[in-house]
């Protein structure tokens, strides 16, 4: 079992003739993704990697059922993809990302996952809204590694390798630190259920909060890892739920202890302003909540066993 | 980008915001002439952070002498870490009273939130903690903009009905800033009425989203350039990379953000301070590898480099022999230390050592080593 994504997932790509479409459509195809097709304005009717290649995301769902999307697009188109998929990876460059989101929610996607870096706050904020209108739609990003259940299926970039299948489930904001610490709990013998990135950027789809419920709710979800950074209070809602009563073993790391106030540590969403959003401050919200939390991520394994 | 109040200043009045008269000035003299066109001014140092009145950065003058010795204390002074390029002569207001308006992101509602209060002149978190009342809410649907009646029901909510006319029309021009600029904070503090029943901008703070800067090409050409910001930031903008400038002695190049945040607080786990952060993105490519290390190395503080690269699908001995003629090419003689996984990790490691540069087994073994090897030479 799983969250968000399972073998039965029918994975379009918006985006994917694109460079960094194709190599990721490839990655995810080679670990069994079911990846039905992909958009790409104008060259609908062509097929790329063995799949269609539509016009736009309501072809793609007409024609193939898709229900999760992946976007490769890029920031100012990337918006809109999001809006038109309902389980789509989106892989679009920046300046249409926007676009993509809502195109993707707009067609009845109901996964969509966006991984473009750089889209603009207010388009996103603009996105946020218009997915109000389709409570089915979930988005993941953007700015995200995207999501993966080891040995099943991933949309994004998350390295397959580096995974295993298992019972713990593990959400983040970072890229690289959630390889770190997944490729440390399969070297432990840990597998995951699903990791999901939800991404650095300071307005996005899925929260901690929204993904800790529903790895509550998977039976085959007994562990939990919460990789949060500076910036936000995010983690500091997702304390509040689990002090709530949770039946998962969970360790909470922060990253960013030493970052000064009023910078921006690479990730958009990664500032603390005035006091707010120190690692601090969430690691207190943790600990008060009776999660435990580890100093380094080399600690995260043993609290976890 | 955060720019300076005169700055914003001027970008309010290109929305039709009334602002009080004034001007720029680069020199005392610049400073003298502005005092003797617009009668008694304050020169304001001109820097992107707050308390500047605090720490010296406003005075008033009454003559062009007075102004011209105000702006030679100001100018070049050091605030909050900025040197203060120039100084901002402005008119005094004859004030009646003092607003606050402005609007933010609110992360958590992941909204845009515009705010008012009769409890200007105040820092608002300072208010919103003491007050909360006293501050009136509004977020408005992002695709059309506040209607008419929620800015007026704001006003009265607020408590300043009698001002709901200019108010109401005063604040549709500052959300302009949103779908116009990309504005992500804009704060007018305090918003002064006037004995004459004017409304003018008295403060203004304005910061564009830097994710839009593409759309805004003219505010960084016109703006951009006044600051003189941390000499090694500029450069590795330059570059193209993702770097901070922090007052430590050991260089930090990590791939990821969250890792790379994760790699400086090892460090000073370890009890050692980093110089810099700087994100080198996946793929750790040779190139981009040498030409962040080229520019940790112009900083003279400091004094060794910890470089932790986590490969996933990235093969190890490609990013080690990337980074041994990183090395060799920039003719590097500080420690160095690699701490490096993915593919052919093994591999990787051992092309590291045979080159004289120390592999960590781990990233916190990689930070202790690093603090040993420049705190020996220290």
């Amino acid at each position: 079992m799983s969250i968000l994504l399972d073998a039965s997932s029918r994975v379009i790509v918006q985006g994917i003739t694109g460079r960094e479409g194709t190599f990721h459509t490839e990655q995810m195809m080679a670990m069994g993704t079911k990846v039905v097709g992909g958009t790409s304005p104008g060259k609908g009717g062509t097929t790329h990697l063995g799949v269609p290649v539509f016009n736009t995301v309501a072809d793609a769902v007409k024609a193939t059922g898709a229900n999760a999307s992946g976007i490769f697009v890029p920031p100012p188109f990337a918006a809109d993809a999001i809006m038109e998929a309902a389980a789509s990876g989106i892989f679009v460059p920046p300046p249409f990302a926007a676009d993509a989101i809502m195109e993707a929610a707009a067609s009845g996607i109901g996964l969509i996952v966006c991984i473009t870096e750089g889209i603009p706050i207010q388009e996103m904020i603009n996105v946020k809204d218009f997915l109000r209108g389709y409570p089915a739609a979930r988005l993941i990003g953007a700015n995200c590694p995207g999501l993966i259940t080891p040995g099943v299926a991933k949309i994004g970039i998350i390295p397959q390798n580096i995974t295993s299948a298992g019972h713990v489930g593990l959400v983040s904001r970072s890229g690289t630190l959630t390889y770190e610490v997944a490729s440390a709990l399969s070297a432990s013998g840990m597998g995951q259920s699903t990791i999901v990135g939800i991404g650095g950027d300071p307005v996005l789809g899925l929260t901690f909060r929204d993904v800790i419920e529903l790895f509550e709710q998977d039976p085959a979800t007994t562990h939990l890892v919460v990789i949060g950074e500076i910036g936000g209070t995010d983690e500091e809602h997702a304390a509040e739920l689990l002090g709530r009563g949770s039946r998962l073993k969970t360790v909470a790391f922060i990253s960013g202890r030493t970052a000064p106030e009023g910078k921006r540590m690479g990730h958009a969403g990664a500032i603390i302003s005035g006091n707010r959003g120190t690692a601090k401050s969430k690691e207190e919200a943790f600990r008060k909540a009776g999660v435990a939390v580890a100093e380094t991520t080399d600690e995260i394994v043993g609290l976890l066993r | 980008m955060k720019l300076l109040e005169y700055q914003a200043k001027e970008v309010l009045a290109s929305l039709g915001i009334a602002i009080p008269p004034g001007k720029v000035a680069r020199t005392p003299d610049d400073a003298a002439a502005a005092c003797a066109e617009l009668g008694p001014v304050a020169v304001k140092a001109q820097v992107p952070v707050g308390g500047r009145g605090k720490a010296g950065g406003i005075k008033l003058a009454r003559t062009p002498d007075e102004a011209r010795a105000a702006a030679a204390q100001i100018i070049g002074m050091d605030i909050k870490g900025f040197k203060v390029p120039l100084v901002y002569c402005e008119s005094a207001l004859e004030i009646e009273r003092e607003i606050y308006l402005g609007f933010t992101v609110d992360r958590d509602a992941r909204a845009n939130i515009l705010m008012l209060s009769a409890k200007g002149g105040m820092e608002i978190e300072q208010v919103a903690e003491e007050s909360p009342e006293s501050i009136a809410r509004l977020y408005p649907n992002p695709w059309r903009g506040p209607l008419d009646f929620e800015l007026n029901q704001l006003v009265f909510e607020a408590g300043l009905g009698e001002f709901s006319r200019p108010l109401t029309s005063l604040i549709k021009k500052l959300y302009r800033a949103i779908p116009e600029l990309d504005a992500v904070t804009a704060e007018i503090n305090p918003l002064v009425v006037t004995k004459s029943g004017e409304v003018i901008a008295g403060d203004a703070k304005l910061e564009v989203d830097e994710n839009s800067a593409w759309r805004h090409k003219d505010l960084e050409q016109r703006y951009g350039g006044v600051l003189e910001g941390d000499p090694y930031e500029v450069e590795a903008k330059k570059r193209g990379l993702t770097y901070v400038a922090l007052d430590g002695e050991i260089g930090i190049i990590g791939n990821g953000a969250g890792l790379c945040m994760s790699t400086l607080d090892l460090v000073q786990r370890a009890g050692g301070k980093a110089a810099n952060f700087c994100d080198i993105g996946g793929g750790a490519k040779a190139e981009v590898v040498q030409s962040a290390l080229a520019v940790i190395l112009m900083n003279p503080r400091v004094r060794g480099v910890l470089m932790n690269v986590f490969g996933g699908i990235t093969r190890g001995d490609e990013v080690a022999k990337g980074l041994v003629a990183a090395r060799d090419n920039l003719k590097m003689q500080l420690p160095l230390v690699v701490r490096l996984s993915g593919t052919r990790e093994a591999e990787g490691r051992k092309i590291l050592k045979e080159n004289g540069i120390e592999p960590g087994a781990n990233a916190w073994e990689a930070a202790q080593k690093i603090v040993e090897l420049t705190r020996v030479r220290a």
